[in-house]
């Protein structure tokens, strides 16, 4: 016997998604402008102007529709069946994302397998060695083909040092928000309330950290977003995965917040789960980037 | 479910109404603006996909006038590359996968007894994000330096280092489409495997639906890949990066891999739903059950996958090394297997059956046939030597326009047709709809079956002038262009014609067809299946006679 189904909840009507497009639009359009003016070093610019209105627009977006979701669920609308939409809607956005990060790892092992060995003169396509004849290749590179339009960094972060820390400091926080989820889930407010800080605090000192850290590359080392594809992907990867977290910490925060007001309980607390989702992705990523961008 | 909040603790404040509270539609523009009713954002997906068919035909037609005759007479070349980049950037992007979209829209949650899609504002935001990516994109036309003119494969540095400054709005365009499919495809994954009517088990959903799953499973996979190489595209046009430089380091042979990483699949994306409708409507008009259901489900399944491995299959002659020319050679000559599993069920169903030949079938035999000549013109360019030749020429502009205009396209007009009663609650002029198709025929392979000769001869595409010798082959492919290309603005007309009046379609208007969309009645009333149909009992007799060869 299949058991009947409750009602699905379909909102009629809602403004939200509207607001979220012009928002949308008009900041990638203020960013757009922005960055042709940048390049060009045009003087004068509407383009900041126009990317803070348009990030209004989506601050404004994301209270209202979220508030309105949490409005909806503590209504009671909500049934089993809503529940898991969410639940494969959020998995299958991590799914995006991972693909995302997946395109940045293929291109950091490209490089270091093909591209830059062939343009040394080795593996099949070594022919490439021609074009820059006195192109040695290593990795990390600290010698570019053409050093003066990408001059060379003069070192690298060491792996051993703050990115250790910053892997100790994610991999516990990874800990934390599950003790957090399992004193939810015994209903234990005042641990849960306590293990969710610390896991914002670990997330904040990470980025703290991650600054540090890029400070040191880009006036110390040389390390630059311009200083070849070491710097092209050690800051793509590090600055995406970085923006995550930060993303993270936020989302997390909010769940704070909404824990303070006394929101969720011990069996219904998606947004809670969602938020600790997509924090243990973000902690995957970094694995991945400590292993590949710093260590190897 | 919801028993654990306490009373009292709901603070006050606006929820949205539930749909349960009214009956009918919105009344004005606003309905549109923020609906999120399934059906209402199919149909304007449909629109807004047959708007930028028409807009990217448009330039189409201006790419055919200029290659009427030898020499350059029309337009100068820098527009002509413009028109050919935008023409493929809105035909894949705004007229191939937003129909598909609406479909899927308009007719999952009909054919798994689903109230409505799973997550409705989104499906909501999906939409509009469209317009607004596309009038950002055709925005750059009339920007300085004009827009995007690099080939809609837009390949760096073409469009890096040489490209016009309005690339960067093309480059968030391509964000905000892609965050529109991305969300898209969450929508349809959520709704399929949560909202299917008790009793509906995966292997009794209708093929639409199961390529459908399928298609945005590599939707979710390969859109952040798109946005992972415009995104690179973007910081070493704008901050100095060395992606696709090799004097960083970079490799512009690396843009190819991880654009085509996303665009293989692509492709796929663009065909599979077409191959749900038309393993629909064939069996409908055959009146037989599809031959193979469960060899049809896996054929899919295995084209989704292979579809991942076999990008470099584009890259024949930029220079990879050996071993990746035999590999992805042999992997793509391996996507012929399933699809021809795909192709002879689609025989074996119309084999023996009682067939007429409505506007839908016609459509989709046509479909069956032509898209076979594609597939084998695409056998051909998979043999890595022999590709060395037809590279870049218009052997392979003839081999993806037959997969993708008698493919996607006839694919989509067969199910406009197969469902307009159903949405209309109108039969449409079956007579006009035939005319429709023959002109669409015959102005489609004559169109683009001289490619494949002057291709064969060495025609380069994407260039607004040829050599003498290409003259009549060309002339004669404009002459087809220019006939397709106006047979769909009398398409417009049928389907104005059949939106306003007609003879009143039953509930089903097909007597071969099977489903869960034609148990309610036409046109389909603004909400369905509020209360799930109960399917326990229907469709055993959905097995055919395929299946008993299967384990």
């Amino acid at each position: 016997m299949t058991p009947p189904h409750e009602e699905y909840y379909v909102p009629a009507q809602s403004k939200w998604p509207i607001i979220a497009t012009l928002g949308l639009l008009i900041t990638v359009f203020g960013l757009g402008t922005w960055f042709n003016d940048l390049s060009a070093a045009r003087e004068k610019s509407h383009g900041p102007l126009i990317f803070f209105v348009g990030a209004l627009f989506i601050a404004y977006m994301l209270f209202g529709w979220f508030g309105n979701v949490v409005r909806e669920s503590r209504a009671g609308l909500y049934s089993a069946q809503m529940d898991r939409s969410f639940r494969w809607g959020m998995g299958w956005f991590i799914f995006s994302e991972v693909m995302f990060f997946a395109a940045f790892f293929g291109v950091l092992f490209y490089v270091r397998y093909w591209a830059g060995p062939w343009l040394a003169g080795d593996g099949a396509k070594g022919v490439a060695h021609m074009l820059w004849p006195n192109f040695e290749y290593s990795w990390p590179l600290l010698n570019n083909p053409d050093p003066k339009l990408f001059p060379a960094p003069k070192g690298v972060i060491d792996p051993w040092k703050l990115p250790l820390i910053n892997t100790l400091l994610l991999v516990s926080s990874s800990f934390t928000v599950t003790f957090a989820h399992h004193a939810l889930k015994k209903g234990q407010r005042k641990p849960l309330k306590l293990w969710l800080a610390a896991t914002i605090l670990l997330g904040a000192t990470f980025i703290a950290l991650q600054v540090t850290e890029y400070i040191e590359a880009y006036h110390e080392l040389g390390l630059t977003l311009g200083s070849g594809i070491y710097g092209a992907t050690f800051f793509m990867l590090t600055g995406f995965h970085g923006a995550h977290v930060t993303m993270g910490a936020l989302i997390l925060t909010v769940m704070l917040v909404r824990i303070l007001r006394g929101h969720f309980s011990a069996d219904q607390h998606f947004g809670f789960e969602a938020a600790s989702w997509y924090w243990h992705f973000v902690d995957v990523v970094w694995i991945g980037l400590f292993v590949f961008v710093y260590v190897l | 479910m919801s028993a654990v909040i306490e009373p009292g603790r709901v603070e006050p404040g606006h929820v949205e109404q539930a749909h349960g509270d009214h009956h009918g539609p919105a009344k004005g523009l606003m309905r549109w603006v923020l609906t999120t009713n399934h059906k209402d954002i199919g149909s304007m997906y449909l629109w807004f996909s047959f708007c930028a068919f028409l807009l990217g035909g448009s330039m189409a037609m201006v790419i055919r006038a200029e290659l009427f005759q030898p020499g350059l007479q029309i337009v100068q070349p820098e527009f002509f590359n413009q028109m050919t980049t935008m023409h493929g950037l809105i035909m894949v992007f705004g007229a191939v996968m937003p129909a598909f979209v609406g479909l899927a829209n308009w007719m999952i949650p009909l054919m798994i007894g689903a109230p409505d899609m799973a997550l409705p504002r989104m499906n909501n935001f999906s939409f509009w994000l469209l317009p607004a990516a596309f009038g950002l994109l055709v925005s750059t036309l009339f920007m300085e330096g004009g827009g995007p003119n690099f080939g809609w494969t837009f390949y760096a540095p073409l469009s890096t280092t040489y490209a016009p400054e309005s690339v960067t709005f093309f480059i968030f365009a391509i964000h905000l489409m892609g965050i529109s499919s991305i969300m898209g495809a969450i929508n349809v994954i959520a709704t399929i495997l949560n909202l299917r009517a008790p009793g509906m088990t995966l292997m009794k959903m209708p093929l639409f639906v199961w390529t459908w799953l399928i298609t945005a499973f590599l939707l979710i996979a390969v859109m952040p890949v798109l946005a992972g190489v415009v995104t690179m595209m973007l910081m070493d046009i704008h901050f100095g990066t060395s992606f696709f430089s090799a004097a960083g380091g970079g490799d512009p042979v690396l843009f190819q891999h991880v654009f085509w990483f996303f665009g293989h699949p692509e492709v796929y994306i663009m065909i599979l739903p077409a191959f749900g409708a038309v393993s629909s409507i064939i069996p409908a008009f055959s009146r037989k059950p599809l031959f193979g259901y469960t060899s049809m489900v896996y054929a899919t399944a295995a084209i989704a996958f292979l579809s991942f491995i076999v990008w470099a299959h584009h890259m024949f002659v930029v220079g990879i090394p050996l071993v990746g020319e035999l590999f992805f050679m042999y992997a793509t000559m391996l996507i012929a297997v399933p699809t021809g599993v795909k192709v002879f069920n689609w025989v074996s169903t119309m084999w023996q059956g009682s067939l007429s030949f409505e506007t839908p079938m016609l459509f989709a035999v046509a479909f069956v046939i032509l898209f076979t000549i594609g597939g084998f013109s695409g056998l051909m360019l998979a043999i890595a030597p022999a590709d060395f030749q037809y590279h870049d020429t218009y052997f392979v502009v003839a081999h993806f326009h037959y997969v993708l205009v008698p493919g996607a396209i006839f694919g989509i007009f067969a199910s406009a047709y197969y469902w307009l009663p159903k949405w209309t609650g109108h039969m449409y002029d079956e007579t006009l709809g035939k005319l429709h198709f023959w002109l669409s025929f015959v102005g489609m392979n004559m169109a683009f079956f001289p490619m494949h000769f002057v291709g064969l001869a060495g025609m380069p595409r994407r260039i607004p002038d040829y050599n003498l010798q290409f003259a009549d082959f060309n002339m004669i492919s404009s002459i087809g262009a220019f006939t397709f290309g106006a047979t769909q603005i009398f398409f417009l007309f049928i389907v104005i014609k059949c939106i306003r009046g007609g003879k009143p379609a039953p509930a089903k208007p097909w007597d071969g067809a099977e489903g869960l969309e034609w148990t309610i009645p036409s046109p389909a009333p603004y909400h369905t299946f509020q209360v799930p149909p109960d399917m326990n009992p229907v469709h055993e007799h959905r097995k055919g006679p395929g299946d008993e060869v299967l384990p």
